[in-house]
């Protein structure tokens, strides 16, 4: 660990089984303070694994962790009283208020009863939902709900947010809503943010992200790093046969041609020059759309580990 | 960490302007986390059960036929050796009995379901100890349950038992610790169980027979030296037998022989037993 700058969290080869069959396989992480921290990958890539550790669920069967420098037990007291947790899952009680659930975390946490009240209403009027704050949570919608996980994961300004795949089930309104929130928490309040994800467009939000893949890190750096290692551009090519449209471009074109998502997607450098030579190799009507796009995260993913993101994320959702 | 430290990638460091990461205040102590843990998930069984009109009517409802349908068919054949007492009234300790078993044994249900989906990953998550989730779930399990006795205890006058006659003291420590320790026993079952219906399975086989071989709809056969001998390892034994004491003096008939203060002696026994049971399967990681 080095003395002068320690990570607010630090963990070293933690690792995890599940019978004979190896979650995590020696993952190393620094999170620094004040930064939003992804755990990038597809299910089973071992990061909902990693969460519960970070949570405090599970004990890992090896690992050493530090808290701001301090060499601190697996799912320690101090790490479990300084950190808010929202579970993928959700985490209140349905048969309670938003209030009410939001009280008991609080008085979980020890802060003081009128602390907590003016908290709770602050919370909650900023989640929108100061009107229904002693409705039982089960009447609420799922957006709603996420507000109030987040909320209830604040209640005792913790100084690190750690959240497994926070966003899950949110259309792209509640998503942005959701972001905004969290990204002035860390503006605001110098919060650290900790969050598994296996979305492009959420990963692009964080400032840096671990590679998660078969429960090893394969890279940790910042999303443009991470997207710089797709060389050039990516040519999606849409078709009504992608997988013979795919095998035709490899064979008369020797281009790497690949089906993803039901599209033939060419990474190349100087892809534009592409597009004309795709565009006239085929007879009209044979391609629908031909589009040129920077590399998203996916893309970065694939080129990483040979493994598609978006694939494993379908079957999840 | 200072914003200005140089770092390779541009975004590594919050943005300029960010407010500096406050530094982590010091936890307070761990005895005054376990206990806001436990009194918070006592103060949540409570608010659930009193909200829930429904879980109040059956609370009542389902032992007061019980009590009323099986004790009325028995009453023509069953006849206490040596003792005027009627099958109502010998019925009713044991009833009382089987509200705080019931009760115990559904609100430890949600453990299971809780723990994996629900306001429990919050609390393992949270800064309390499990040894305080143990405290306050059983304190909370057991709460519920004496509730629901209180209920039917109501009846008490109409099964011959006037309130004043009652050694409260006695019956509300015996069913105390009966219900601390039936929580705390469901509480280790949920967690090893890991399944809803296993839980059933097990509590339904384990309890059930417990509460039948206690005393509690018949007394003990003197001419079956094996049955008696189950009756005196059976902790829900000594809960009837307080009980009826209780309601129906030192000498109450179907009260197991010795003293008030033996029956109480086992059951904390138990409660403590069954606690520390509880404690010891959470140190168990749950299926992940």
């Amino acid at each position: 660990m080095p003395a002068a700058a320690p990570a607010r969290l630090a963990l070293k080869d933690v690792a995890f089984h599940h019978g004979a069959r190896e979650v995590l396989r020696g993952v190393s992480l620094e999170v620094r303070a004040g930064e939003v921290f992804g755990l990038l990958g597809p299910n089973g890539a071992g990061k909902s694994t990693l969460f519960s550790i970070l949570a405090g669920l599970l004990p890992p069967a090896a690992g050493r962790f530090w808290l701001d420098g301090r060499e601190i037990p697996a799912g320690a007291r101090a790490l479990r009283a300084a950190s808010g947790i929202v579970f993928q899952s959700p985490g209140l009680d349905g048969k309670l208020s938003a209030e009410e659930n939001l009280r008991l975390a609080a008085a979980m946490h020890r802060v003081p009863r009128a602390e907590a009240r003016r908290r709770i209403a602050a919370l909650l009027a900023g989640a929108g939902l100061a009107d229904r704050a002693r409705e039982p949570v089960d009447r609420f919608s799922g957006g709603m709900r996420r507000r109030v996980e987040l909320a209830r994961a604040l209640v005792h300004r913790p100084a690190l947010l750690v959240m497994d795949e926070p966003t899950t089930g949110l259309d792209a309104g509640a998503f942005q809503a959701f972001w905004d929130e969290v990204l002035a928490l860390r503006r605001d309040q110098g919060l650290t943010v900790v969050l598994t994800t296996h979305r492009p467009d959420e990963a692009e939000r964080c400032d840096r992200l671990a590679v998660l893949s078969g429960g090893a890190v394969v890279a940790c750096e910042s999303p443009e790093a991470l997207r710089a290692r797709v060389p050039g551009d990516v040519v999606v090519v849409e078709a009504d046969a992608p997988d013979a449209l795919a095998a035709e471009i490899r064979a008369r074109l020797g281009l790497p041609a690949r089906v993803r998502d039901g599209a033939v997607h060419v990474e190349r450098e100087a892809g534009h020059t592409l597009v004309p030579r795709i565009v006239e190799a085929f007879p009209a009507g044979r391609l629908r759309a031909v589009s040129l796009r920077r590399p998203t995260l996916a893309d970065a993913y694939l080129a990483l580990t040979g493994a598609s993101l978006e694939d494993a994320a379908e079957v999840a959702a | 960490m200072s914003p200005a430290r140089a770092e390779p990638a541009p975004r590594a460091a919050p943005p300029a302007g960010a407010a500096p990461a406050a530094p982590l205040p010091a936890p307070g102590p761990a005895l005054a986390y376990d206990v806001a843990t436990a009194l918070v998930l006592w103060r949540r069984d409570l608010v659930r059960f009193f909200r829930q009109p429904s879980r109040l009517a059956g609370a009542l409802g389902q032992p007061l036929i019980f009590w009323f349908v099986i004790g009325s068919g028995m009453s023509g054949t069953f006849r206490m050796a040596g003792s005027g007492t009627g099958y109502l009234a010998y019925f009713f300790p044991g009833v009382v009995l089987m509200v705080v078993l019931f009760a115990s044994i559904f609100t430890t249900l949600s453990v299971i379901e809780d723990r994996h989906r629900g306001f429990l990953q919050g609390v393992l998550a949270g800064p309390g100890s499990r040894a305080s989730l143990v405290a306050g779930k059983t304190l909370g399990s057991a709460s519920v349950a004496l509730s629901q006795a209180a209920l039917f205890l109501l009846l008490a006058p109409a099964a011959g038992f006037p309130y004043g006659a009652i050694d409260w003291p006695l019956l509300v420590a015996a069913l105390a610790l009966a219900a601390v320790g039936l929580a705390a026993l469901g509480f280790a079952v949920a967690w090893f169980i890991d399944n809803v219906q296993g839980y059933h399975a097990v509590q339904m086989t384990l309890l059930v027979p417990l509460w039948v071989i206690s005393g509690a709809m018949f007394p003990v056969p003197a001419d079956r030296p094996g049955f008696a001998a189950a009756m005196r390892w059976n902790p829900v034994s000594y809960a009837v037998s307080a009980a009826r004491r209780a309601l129906a003096g030192p000498d109450a008939p179907g009260a197991l022989p010795g003293s008030a203060a033996r029956d109480l002696a086992v059951l904390a026994a138990f409660a403590a037993i069954a606690l520390a049971a509880a404690v010891l399967s959470t140190r168990r990681a749950p299926r992940a």
